[in-house]
């Protein structure tokens, strides 16, 4: 594995489709109010819910299926449509949408992250929930996580990408 | 309506509630939907340690840490005014099948008799939290994604390695939880 593809992935798993406007802090706050919806549907719809992924992971129920197909379908008509009609942002900039790279830590990755969703019962963004639905233990679960992905920062060089 | 609103919500619901991020958060800024990605900016903020990974302008991606925070707040919210109080209904097989490993308590989405801190002194408690955690943080980062950035994200914007990583999703989670749990859950 050479140095520069693993820099060139470096590149494209952070900070893509960057935005070039400057903008006051408290602009943030926009996405704040995306993130409240979101952790409301987190927990009403239980997709933080433990047993919900096992069901998923046991085909015992198509709720899991259905959240996650609905939301690829509605997300790809939105995608379609912004780049069919050149939608802009709010702030009148050109809509770009980085493409995702094949590397070998897709699949690798992959496997690793889906024995941990079977495991935790949950996805980075459930996590999250579950600490602001008041249930601290899994503040437990989100420093590992952090471990788990400093550790990859750590050994990624001598990984197979 | 607040009845309604009590109960739990059906999928077509949440699937068009946050299949709509995907173009809120491209229209209110150019970002793309992911999350794991804070877990990066977390370590690039505080442990960067000097490794080249770590290397970055985190500050540019505060507003993930917005997004994430109106995570906890949407969830203080549901959790505070908008719960029935009923337990969680669960499909029987999986409620036999987890009775079998003294797993009885439904009263949060997670069972507790796992997710607590004395759990941890457990040997099943500390595999399904700590080692599951690090496979988390560990695989999402390797995967470049998790379920919003490669299942949701990347497949709505058709980019087939998303598929690969989320097939790579599905294929351990399906491994995990019928295969390697059941011997976890019975430690």
């Amino acid at each position: 594995m050479n140095n520069e593809k693993v820099q060139n992935i470096d590149s494209n798993t952070a900070c893509v489709n960057e935005s070039t406007q400057q903008h006051p802090a408290w602009y943030n706050l926009k996405y704040a109010a995306v993130g409240i919806i979101f952790g409301i549907v987190f927990v009403k719809a239980e997709i933080i819910s433990w047993f919900r992924i096992q069901e998923m992971f046991r085909l015992q129920s198509f709720h899991m299926f259905g959240v996650i197909g609905t939301a690829v379908v509605v997300g790809a008509i939105s995608v379609f449509l912004i780049k069919k009609l050149d939608i802009k942002t709010i702030h009148g900039e050109k809509i770009k949408i980085a493409d995702k790279e094949f590397n070998k830590g897709q699949i690798y990755g992959g496997l690793l992250f889906g024995f941990g969703w079977a495991l935790t019962g949950a996805c980075p963004g459930p996590l999250f929930a579950h600490i602001g639905a008041g249930f601290y233990a899994v503040l437990v679960v989100i420093l590992s996580a952090i471990a788990g992905t400093w550790t990859y920062g750590y050994f990624r060089d001598k990984l197979p990408h | 309506m607040m009845e309604q609103i009590q109960q739990p919500w059906p999928w077509y619901v949440a699937g068009i509630l946050i299949g709509l991020i995907v173009p809120a958060l491209l229209i209110l800024g150019n970002k793309t939907f992911g999350i794991s990605s804070n877990l990066r900016h977390v370590c690039a903020a505080c442990i960067p340690a000097g490794l080249p990974f770590f290397k970055y302008d985190w500050k540019k991606e505060v507003w993930n840490f917005f997004f994430v925070g109106g995570i906890f707040g949407g969830a203080f919210i549901a959790n505070a005014f908008l719960m029935s109080g009923a337990p969680i209904e669960v499909s029987p097989a999986l409620q036999s099948e987890l009775a079998g490993y003294g797993l009885t308590d439904y009263s949060y989405m997670l069972p507790k008799e796992l997710f607590s801190f004395e759990s941890l002194l457990t040997v099943r408690g500390f595999i399904i939290m700590v080692v599951g955690g690090f496979l988390v943080g560990f695989g999402t980062r390797y995967a470049g994604g998790c379920t919003s950035g490669h299942a949701i994200m990347g497949l709505s914007n058709l980019q087939w390695p998303s598929l690969v990583a989320t097939i790579s999703f599905m294929v351990g989670g399906f491994f995990m939880a019928n295969i390697i749990l059941p011997w976890i859950l019975s430690l």
